[in-house]
């Protein structure tokens, strides 16, 4: 009765979007390095990459192959199978967020037959997000123990005790927002913010909930371990950090999970706050193409959203100086928990207020 | 046997093997990892109840939260050593005693709780929709909205208790 | 009516356990492929734990500050008093002031925890 809807078509339907999504962020994750590399160069006044193909574009390429093709060092003092198994998990885990996102609008085929641009679409999408990130850090942990390094152990310490911190402020900022839309599913949440102008006022959620949106992407940053809460990294410090003894592709895994989580982050930044695929004019767009094109658009309107969260990321990295270990912790724990908490009661007190 | 049945012989399958071997592993690290598996089992239990909230709940405070915290204190106790240390017989015995005595109990409530059941269709009693965070939400704040304070209230201790706990190691290093 | 029935089976979560496969499978050719291609040179040095060029001076693994340990300890029960917000959050408007009510007690508790924590100087990383 209740798994009868499980068809050979949609395993096949469901595959063929995963396998999408996956490659996609990948490639993205890939050419984010690449990115990263020119806004620092231009922001710094100098090339960047240009040497691999036109402007550098095959760099993350040859970046890639040079990661398979290095030697895989796993030292003899290490825990040889949790070593393997660090990098693994980080990449897993920053493989699994992508699956509650609603990438684009239904496909409504002729026949009626809907296609939907997400691969599950369940009723506490938020919170699912909230577990895997939750689960992030296990890779960070079990790898830099493993290595049985000083300086990653102590780097891996860093970035738990970071990413524990603010996931509460994170999961705190968030409820303002579920209680102005009521639902945890992303495709509602996304559905509610249709269009841009709505009865006088914006819908998008930025709009609506300012305070929980620079909550929510501050927690994003020291998530992300990204500059300036970079402390589980910062080399004047602690060599390598937490990826020190890493090589070949285990070290690749550990980056290009940073950078598809970062792509992850945007999506879910654009989706929660900026109205995910919805854009000014949409109703006008959804009459005159036809229903194929309108999803197609509606995709690459989500993709330029994240696009310019992904320089946004990397504009703040080249800008900020990195914060002191205590001020991080300050930060997090004295300043954005009881921000959040105040957020929260306030949006509710307005609501019940407004409330007929 | 249709599918829901054979997904869930499968998963207590995976769960009873990852929570043996939570007890077998010598390395507390890979217990630790035992157990994270054994409640992704157990989440998933949880789903094919239809007890969504439950599921991600078991994932964010036991595999994400809980088991972060034992993982923080056993890599930083110095056990490089995969040995445990060798209990005498009297521990040995007061051990099967006392799990024998457990299982005993266990197999006498779920004997008891399946006495209602029989001849039930298990799809029914799977298809409710009690689990799912609204009724869940609902439930929490209207009739059990006194237990909620009261665990306010036990957090507040488990809080004082942990920064007790915590600050008492500080304030003896400075005091020497 | 029928998409909401459809919201909230088990079903709704099969694809993410194909996700889960391909993830998997993705992590595990990739793993094998460079242990595959790279090349195999291995000296004791090369396998020796980097100690910025020095030899390696005893166990990495030693007992840390307990300031973690509180952090995390914090971090547990903040956690659960997060998540009971959730399904809060969703029913507040069919709650109404009464929920709100029982909220606000739960918070009044959770910030008076928290001062505690603040004035004992438990968050405090320099001392």
């Amino acid at each position: 009765m209740i798994l009868t809807a499980i068809t050979l078509g949609f395993i096949l339907e469901k595959v063929i979007l995963v396998s999408i999504i996956l490659g996609g962020s990948l490639g993205i994750a890939m050419y984010s390095t690449w990115a990263e590399r020119k806004v620092a160069a231009v922001m710094q006044d100098r090339r960047g990459p240009n040497r691999a193909g036109p402007f550098g574009l095959f760099q993350p390429l040859a970046d890639g192959l040079k990661l398979f093709m290095k030697e895989e060092i796993i030292p003899t003092l290490s825990n040889k199978f949790l070593f393997i198994l660090g990098p693994s998990l980080a990449m897993l885990m920053a493989c699994m967020t992508s699956a509650v996102i609603p990438w684009g609008p239904n496909i409504v085929h002729a026949d009626g037959s809907v296609f939907t641009l997400q691969v599950a679409d369940i009723n506490i999408g938020i919170l699912f997000i909230f577990g895997v990130v939750s689960l992030g850090v296990y890779g960070i942990m079990l790898g830099s123990w493993a290595s049985n390094n000083k300086y990653s152990l102590l780097s891996g310490l860093r970035a738990a005790a970071q990413a524990v911190s603010y996931e509460l402020a994170m999961g705190l900022s968030l409820i303002a927002l579920v209680m102005m839309s009521g639902s945890l599913s992303m495709r509602e949440i996304v559905e509610q913010q249709h269009g841009f102008w709505n009865n006088g006022y914006f819908t998008w959620n930025f709009f609506k909930q300012p305070l929980a949106f620079v909550i929510f992407i501050v927690c994003s940053f020291a998530e992300l371990n990204r500059a300036p809460f970079d402390l589980s990294e910062c080399e004047s410090e602690l060599v390598g950090g937490y990826h020190t003894e890493f090589s070949s592709m285990k070290l690749g895994f550990y980056l290009f999970a940073e950078y598809i989580n970062m792509f992850i982050t945007s999506i879910i930044l654009s989706s929660l706050f900026f109205g995910g695929y919805n854009y000014p004019g949409m109703d006008w767009v959804a009459l005159h193409v036809s229903p194929l094109f309108v999803s197609i658009i509606g995709v690459l309107v989500l993709l330029g959203k994240a696009v310019a969260f992904i320089l946004f990321f990397m504009f703040i990295r080249w800008t900020l100086p990195r914060f002191r270990y205590d001020q991080l912790m300050d930060l997090g724990w004295k300043s954005l928990i009881p921000l959040a908490l105040f957020n929260m009661l306030v949006t509710g007190a307005i609501i019940l207020a407004f409330q007929k | 046997m249709n599918i829901y049945q054979i997904t869930f012989w499968i998963l207590s399958l995976f769960t009873l093997a990852f929570a043996i071997g939570v007890i077998m592993s010598r390395n507390p690290i890979n217990s630790v990892l035992f157990l994270i598996l054994t409640f992704f089992c157990i989440s998933g239990h949880y789903v094919l109840m239809n007890a969504q909230f439950l599921a991600i709940v078991n994932i964010i405070v036991y595999a994400g939260a809980i088991m972060v915290l034992f993982l923080f204190v056993i890599m930083l106790m110095n056990l490089n050593s995969d040995t445990e240390p060798q209990k005498n017989f009297l521990v040995q015995f007061a051990g099967v005693v006392s799990g024998g005595a457990l299982l005993l109990i266990m197999v006498a409530a779920i004997k008891s709780s399946l006495t209602g059941l029989e001849g039930k269709n298990i799809d029914l009693i799977n298809s409710t929709d009690i689990g799912l965070i609204k009724n869940l939400g609902t439930v929490l704040f209207t009739t059990y909205v006194f237990p909620f304070e009261i665990a306010s209230v036990l957090f507040l201790s488990a809080m004082v208790g942990a920064v007790v706990l915590g600050k008492k190691d500080s304030a003896l290093k400075t005091a020497e | 009516m029928i998409l909401l029935e459809a919201f909230s089976t088990p079903v709704n979560y099969f694809p993410i356990l194909i996700q889960l496969v391909l993830a998997i499978g993705f992590v595990i050719v990739m793993m094998g492929a460079t242990h595959l291609l790279g090349p195999k040179r291995k000296t004791t040095d090369k396998l020796e734990n980097f100690e910025c060029g020095i030899e390696q001076e005893g166990n990495a693994r030693q007992p840390l500050a307990v300031k973690y340990f509180l952090v995390a300890i914090l971090f547990v029960l903040f956690d659960v008093e997060v998540i009971f917000f959730y399904p809060y959050a969703i029913n507040f408007r069919e709650l109404g002031w009464n929920g709100f009510i029982a909220v606000v007690m739960f918070v009044a508790f959770f910030i008076l925890g928290f001062t505690y924590i603040i004035k004992k100087g438990a968050l405090n990383w320099e001392d």
